[in-house]
C-alpha cells in the first residue's frame, strides 16, 4: 500500500508541473505588459525609473525561465505573491476563502450523493416500473438543467413565495453563528447537489443493474437471503466503485469553487474570488488561485484512486511481483 | 461460398444508422429536438423574428406575454421570442464551431498519438492530463483572460476545454484497431502511414467519437450559457441564453416570463442532445442499451 502510495504520488509530479507550467505561460500570454497588468490604469504613473526598479522587484528583466524557477521557488515556500486589488498576500486570501468552499462542497455532495443513491437503487431495483420511469426523468432534467438556472429558480420561488432572500449577502462564519451559516450556505448546497444527483443517479442505476445480473446475486437471493440484505449486503458495496469515481471527480470541481453558484449566491468562496480576479485584473490572484484549484483537484482524484482499495476488496495495491 | 452470401445478405438487410436511431424512443425524440432547434437557430440567422432582436420598445417594458409580444419583453421592451430565436442562432453557432474544432483536434492529437505510441503517445497523453486537472469553467475563464470577451474567443475557450475529452475518446479505440490484422496488411503492401490512418483506421474508430461529438454539443451549450451568464462570453445587447438568464437577475420576482423562456430553451436544447447522444450511443454500442 506504501509503495503504491509512493508510486502514485512520484507519478502526479509531472502533471503538477505541467499545470504550474500552464499558468504560469497563460497569464503570461496576456497581452500587455506585466506591471501595467498589475497595476492598471496606476501604472501609467510611474516614472520609467520607477517601473525599472518594479521590473527588478518582481523579477521580471529576467529571461521567462529564470522567473519560472524563482516563481515556483516561492510557491513551493508558500509565497504565491501579492494581490494589489486586494492589498493582502494571495495565499491568506485563498485559505480564508477556502473554508467556505469547502463546507460547500461536502454539503452539496452529501445532498447529491443521498438523492442520486437513492433514487438510482429504486430505480434499478424496479427496473422498468413506474419508479424507473421517474428517475429516469429525474435524471435526464437534473443533467440538462445547469445549475445557476436550478439556483435562480430556486432564489425566485423562496423570494416570491417564502420571503426568504438567500442571496442577501452578509456571509457569516460556520464558527460564528452555525445555523445563520447553515441557512446561507444549505440553498447554494442544494442548488448544485440536486444538479450534481442527477448523474449520480444515473451511475448508481447503471452500476446497480449490471451488478444485479451478476451469478452471485441471484446465489444471494437463492440462499434465502432477505431482498434488502441482498441489495444493500451485496450489491450496493459492489456499484459502489464507479460512484467512488464519479464523486471524486465532482469533489474535485466543488472544491475548484462552484464559480456562478457562489456567484448567484453571494458566498465568499474561492470560485466567486478567482471571477473577482478576472474581472478586476488581478493576474497575482488569479495566477495563485487557479494553480491551487488544480493542484486540489490531482489530489483529490489521487486520494479517490487509494480509496477504491478500501471499497472493493478485489482492487489489492500489493506488488503482484 | 453460400454462406459467405448470405452474411452479405444479412449485412444489406441491416437497417441504416438513421432507421434505427429512428426506432429507438430517446433517439426520435433527441433527433426532433435537435431538428427543431436547427430550424429555429436557421431563422434567426435569416432574420426572420417578429421584431429585430435588439430593437427597444421603450413604452413596452416587461410585458407580459400577450398577442403582440407572444413571450413578454425585456427591461428595455425587446421582444423576448426574437431574442430567444436570435439566441439559439449564437447558441448553436458557438457550439457547433466548437465542437468542429474540438473535435478534429482532438481526433487528430488522440489518433496520433495511439497510432505512433511510445515517448509519443506518453507525452501527448500527459499534456492531456494537464488540461484536464482544470475545472471545465476554470479552462474556459484562463483562455477569456487571455484572449477577451466576445463570441468568437468564446468559442476558442470552449474548443480548448473539450479537445482532451476528444483526444482521450479517439485514442482508446485506434490503439486496439492498430493492432488489427488489416493494418498490418496495408502496411505490408506498402501503404503510406497518413493513407492508413485516414482509409483505415479512423473510420473503424469513428462510433465512439459521433456519440462525443452529440454529448459534447450539449455540453457547450452549458458552458457557453454559464460563461454569458457570467459576462465573459456573448456579449450584451447580442442575446444568447445565458445572457437572457443573467439579464433575468433581479427583476424575475416581477418578470418571472424573462427566467423562465431561456431556461426552458437551455434545458430542452441539452435535453435534445443529450437524448440524441444516448440514442446514438444504444444503435452504435449495442452493449450499452441494457445498463442505462
Amino acid at each position: 500500500m506504501f509503495r503504491y502510495l509512493a508510486q502514485r504520488l512520484v507519478a502526479v509530479i509531472p502533471t503538477l508541473i505541467g499545470i504550474s507550467l500552464l499558468v504560469f505561460v497563460a497569464i503570461r500570454l496576456v497581452p500587455g505588459d506585466a506591471i501595467t497588468t498589475m497595476l492598471g490604469t496606476e501604472a501609467g504613473m510611474l516614472t520609467e525609473k520607477q517601473r525599472a526598479s518594479l521590473e527588478a522587484y518582481f523579477g521580471l528583466d529576467k529571461p521567462m525561465v529564470e522567473q519560472y524557477f524563482s516563481w515556483i521557488g516561492r510557491v513551493l515556500q508558500g509565497d504565491m505573491g501579492y494581490s494589489v486589488r486586494h492589498g493582502k498576500p494571495v495565499l491568506t486570501l485563498i485559505l480564508e476563502r477556502f473554508p467556505v468552499t469547502f463546507e460547500l462542497a461536502m454539503l452539496s455532495l452529501v445532498i447529491a450523493l443521498a438523492i442520486g443513491i437513492s433514487i438510482g437503487t429504486l430505480s434499478a431495483v424496479r427496473h422498468n416500473s413506474m419508479i424507473d420511469l421517474f428517475g429516469r426523468l429525474f435524471a435526464l432534467t437534473g443533467l440538462a438543467a445547469p445549475n445557476f438556472l436550478i439556483g435562480t429558480l430556486l432564489i425566485y420561488v423562496l423570494s416570491v413565495y417564502f420571503g426568504i432572500l438567500p442571496n442577501a449577502g452578509d456571509y457569516t462564519d460556520f464558527t460564528e453563528n452555525p445555523l445563520k451559516n447553515l441557512k446561507q450556505i444549505i440553498f447554494p448546497a442544494l442548488t448544485l447537489g440536486f444538479s450534481f444527483s442527477a448523474s449520480v443517479m444515473r451511475t448508481t442505476r447503471s452500476a446497480m443493474l449490471e451488478v444485479l445480473g451478476q451469478d452471485y446475486i441471484r446465489t444471494a437471493r437463492g440462499k434465502g437471503l432477505r431482498p434488502r440484505a441482498v441489495i444493500f449486503g451485496h450489491a450496493v458495496r459492489n456499484a459502489l466503485i464507479p460512484i467512488v469515481t464519479l464523486a471524486g471527480v465532482e469533489l474535485g470541481y466543488l472544491l475548484g469553487g462552484a464559480v456562478i453558484v457562489e456567484k448567484i449566491f453571494a458566498l465568499p468562496g474561492i470560485g466567486r474570488l478567482t471571477l473577482n480576479a478576472i474581472s478586476q485584473r488581478d493576474y497575482a490572484l488569479i495566477q495563485g488561485a487557479t494553480l491551487f484549484i488544480a493542484f486540489n483537484f490531482v489530489v483529490i482524484n489521487m486520494l479517490v484512486d487509494l480509496l477504491y482499495a478500501a471499497i472493493d476488496p478485489r482492487i489489492s495495491y500489493v506488488s503482484k511481483k | 461460398m453460400s454462406a459467405r452470401s448470405d452474411s452479405i445478405g444479412e449485412l444489406a438487410k441491416e437497417p441504416s444508422v438513421l432507421r434505427r436511431l429512428l426506432r429507438s424512443r430517446s433517439g426520435a425524440l433527441g433527433l426532433v429536438i435537435v431538428a427543431f432547434y436547427v430550424t429555429v437557430a436557421v431563422l434567426g440567422l435569416l432574420q426572420i423574428t417578429p421584431y429585430p432582436p435588439t430593437e427597444q420598445h421603450r413604452v413596452d417594458r416587461l410585458q407580459g406575454p400577450s398577442s403582440q409580444y407572444y413571450l413578454g419583453t425585456d427591461m428595455f421592451g425587446r421582444d423576448l421570442l426574437s431574442r430567444l430565436i436570435k439566441g439559439s442562432t449564437n447558441s448553436l453557432y458557438v457550439a457547433f464551431s466548437c465542437v468542429a474544432i474540438s473535435s478534429t483536434l482532438g481526433t487528430l492529437i488522440g489518433t496520433a498519438s495511439a497510432y505512433i505510441g511510445g515517448t509519443f503517445d506518453n507525452v501527448m497523453m500527459r499534456i492531456m492530463d494537464i488540461f484536464f486537472a482544470f475545472p471545465a469553467i476554470l479552462l474556459a475563464l484562463l483562455v477569456v483572460v487571455i484572449l477577451g470577451r466576445g463570441l468568437d474567443k468564446t468559442i476558442i475557450a470552449i474548443a480548448v476545454v473539450y479537445t482532451p475529452i476528444f483526444a482521450r475518446v479517439a485514442r482508446g479505440p485506434v490503439l486496439s484497431v492498430k493492432e488489427m490484422e488489416y493494418i498490418t496488411a496495408a502496411r505490408c503492401i506498402g501503404m503510406h502511414h497518413r493513407r492508413v490512418v485516414f482509409f483505415h483506421v479512423l473510420p473503424n474508430t469513428l462510433a465512439p467519437l459521433i456519440v462525443q461529438v452529440s454529448l459534447a454539443l450539449s455540453w457547450s451549450l452549458l458552458t457557453e450559457a454559464g460563461l454569458s451568464f457570467l459576462g465573459l462570453g456573448i456579449q450584451p445587447p447580442e442575446p444568447s441564453w445565458g445572457v437572457m438568464l443573467s439579464e433575468s437577475q433581479g427583476i424575475s420576482e416581477i418578470a418571472p416570463w424573462l427566467m423562465i423562456y431561456p431556461g426552458l430553451a437551455i434545458m430542452l436544447g441539452v435535453l435534445g442532445f443529450n437524448l440524441l447522444g444516448d440514442g446514438l450511443r444504444d444503435v452504435l454500442d449495442p452493449r450499452m442499451k441494457r445498463l442505462r
